[in-house]
Order: C-alpha cells, then structure tokens, then sequence
C-alpha cells in the first residue's frame, strides 16, 4: 500500500495505480475524453490534470498516466486546474461542437465563450478506437495515419480493411461520435443548454418532467423555422 | 545486429522484430516508391499487422506510395531556411520544371517535395538534389542549377 495526500486527505492506495484511479476510488470525479478502464491510458486528451507536488512547487500532471508514489500530493480541484480545463474544453469545442460530450463538459465547466474559430473537425484523436480495435478486439484494422497536424485514423491505404470483423466497438467508445442533442442553440458552436439550472419544465408543471440529467432544456421553445 | 530476410532484402532485426523502417528504406531504394502489394507480403512475412506497416509508410516523408520521379528535389522550408526565402527558391524550381510542390512532373524525371529542417541550418536556405546538398540558395541559383537539367540531361550540381 501506498500513502499520500490527495484534496488533503490521508489515503493510502494499492501499489501500480493510477492518481485517476486512485480519486475514482475514493470518490474525486476527474474528468475523462481518453481513458477507458479497460484499456491502457494513453495521456492524449489531457483533461484530467491535476496539481502534484509541494505547495508552490506544483505541476500539472495527467492523472490517467500518473502511477501513485509514496507521499505524492494531489490537488484535483484547484484554481490552476480547473483553468488549465476550462482552456482545454474551449479548444475541444473549437474543434468538435458537433459532439455532445463535449458540449456537456463545456456546461458543466461553465465554458460560455468559444475565442477560437471553430473547425468542425470530427475526431479529436483520442486514439480510443485505435486502443480499443488493438487491444480489446485483437483485430488492429485501423491507426494514426500521418503526423501533425494531418494526423488522422484510417485503415491501410484507406479502404475497408480484411482485418475489420464490423464489430463498430470503435464507434461504441468514439466519445465524439454521439452528436450532440439538437437545443435551442443547435447552430452555434456552443449550445450551453445544460447550464440550465432551474429545469424550464418547473414554471410549467412545479416539477420536473424526467430524469435527465444535465436537462437538456427540451421545453424551451425553440424558433419556429421560416 | 541479427539480420532477417524479408522479401528478399536483408534488413535489422532488433528485440522486438524486424526494423519497418530499414525494410521500407531498402524498398523505396531500388523501387523508388512503396507498392502496395509489397507492403502487404511484408506485412505477411514479418507478421506484423498491415496498419503498423502503412502508418510507418505515411509518417516520414521520404517514403511514396506514388512511384517518385528519377530526381529527387528536396527544398527546405524549417525556420531558418523560410526566413530566409526558401519559398521563392521553391517556386522557382517549380516554374523551371514544371513541376508541381510535393509531387512529381508528367514526364516521370523530376519530384519536389518541402521538408521541415534538413539539420543544416547554418547554410540556409537549402536545396537537396539527388541527395546533394546545395547550401546558401537564392532563386537565381536555384534556376541555374537546373538549366542544363531541364534541358534533358541530369539535374547537375
Ligand atoms: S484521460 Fe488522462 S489525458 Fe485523457
Ligand atoms: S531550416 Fe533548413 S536546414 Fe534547418
């Protein structure tokens, strides 16, 4: 076992873990684009930073690719981190606002302004079907083709691959793949919807309609087409 | 180093399998680019998955999956040779040729392609014919160097 200090707390943790796991053990939510239990981390998306190491000597680290060291200190919740993820959700929405995971990240981060100039990419290169493809399916059908940024995934020489079996478990773990749902804002780079904190259903009926949750808003009107 | 044989080219093997890269290089060598149908043998023979294969062949940029020209031309655009002027050295050759930035002219004899920092900087701007090395470059240069070429003999130094 191993102890260190994370939000201040004593813990002592199992040797060979991760910080990211480590928090997910004792409660701490640290947001997540890149890791998946069930594979092996990647350090791509760099949303789950957190604060390691003495008070003012401090330095962000990504908790998914941290091991736990004796005598560590973490911070997951402090200002410098959240910045460091508000900057980096604002980048992701630039480049993919089509994804609703995202979209939600920004709502729940309070990211309301997007200063970049939007791309509309549809990958992030997490790298997540490539891992999964690999390591869980066994098939490696696709991969990072090129480099930079013309990074993207493909399969060999751009084709249907005879190593691909159509199991779609690449599409199952894309975390950008889910489009976004289609509120009030569904034209603009961010939709904020699930700001919403007071459910717009309460003015209607004094309670809450369902169980969505964020509420994606779905009662306030939206403009008529003209 | 231990060597293996892989489609008939004798390549390093190191602790985790034969060098992609070595085997590429040698293929791109004598075929001036990769075909396909070899790529996927070498795959085969070196049991390695086909993606690993292609994602090596994509990364660096002197390897072609389109068959290259007989001449290599090779400008520089890194920092130190962008400022000072490799683009205008790039359009130059490519109006002298006729050849078009980052493929190859019609008649199959010349390819031009930009790389990012060649490790000369010191001699900036530069130009790589043939796997010479042509420091200090201007556009003026740069047309004189291919005058003769153009005209059917070999790019010339
Ligand atoms: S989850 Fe740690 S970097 Fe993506
Ligand atoms: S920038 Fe051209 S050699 Fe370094």
């Amino acid at each position: 076992m191993v102890n260190m200090i994370l939000n201040g707390l004593d813990i002592s943790v199992e040797e060979g873990t991760t910080l990211l796991e480590a928090a997910k053990f004792y409660g701490i939510d640290i947001p997540t684009l890149c890791y998946d239990e069930t594979l092996s981390p990647y350090g791509a998306c760099r949303l789950c930073l957190v604060e390691v190491g003495e008070p003012g000597k401090a330095k962000l680290f990504s908790a998914c690719t941290y091991p736990v060291r004796e005598g560590l200190i973490v911070k997951t919740n402090t200002k410098r981190v959240i910045d460091a993820r508000k900057m980096i959700i604002e980048l992701y929405l630039a480049s993919c606002p089509s994804s609703k995971k995202i979209q939600d990240l920004a709502s729940e981060y309070g990211v309301t302004e997007v200063r970049f100039t939007p791309k509309n990419d549809e990958c992030i290169l997490c790298g997540l079907c490539v891992r999964v493809c690999e390591e869980q399916m066994q098939a490696k059908a696709i991969g990072f083709i090129d480099r930079g940024v013309n990074r993207y995934i493909s399969t060999p020489f751009e084709r249907q691959s005879e190593d691909c079996r159509l199991c779609g478990a690449c599409m199952y773990i894309c975390p950008v793949c889910q489009a976004r749902c289609q509120g009030p804002r569904e034209e603009e780079t961010i939709c904020n919807a699930c700001l919403n904190i007071s459910p717009p259903c309460l003015e209607k009926y004094d309670e809450a309609m369902c169980y969505m949750d964020p509420c994606v808003a779905c009662e306030l009107e939206k403009e008529p087409d003209e | 180093m231990k060597k293996a044989i892989v489609l008939g080219f004798e390549v390093p093997r190191g602790p985790d399998g034969v060098s992609i890269v070595a085997l590429l290089q040698a293929i791109q060598d004598k075929y001036n680019y990769l075909p396909e149908k070899f790529l996927r043998r070498a795959a085969r023979e070196m049991e390695v998955p086909l993606i690993d294969v292609y994602s090596v062949a994509k990364f660096y940029k002197s390897f072609s999956l389109v068959p290259e020209g007989r001449h290599q031309i090779v400008t520089c655009t890194g920092t130190a040779c962008h400022v000072r002027g490799s683009e205008k050295i790039t359009e130059e050759i490519s109006r002298t040729l006729g050849v078009e930035v980052n493929s190859t002219s019609p008649d199959g004899e010349y390819s031009l392609k930009c790389v990012n920092c060649v490790g000369a900087c010191a001699s900036a701007p530069l130009v790589i014919v043939d796997g010479e090395y042509h420091g200090n470059m201007t556009p003026l240069k740069a047309g004189k160097l291919f005058a003769q070429g153009a005209k059917g003999k070999t790019a010339v130094s």
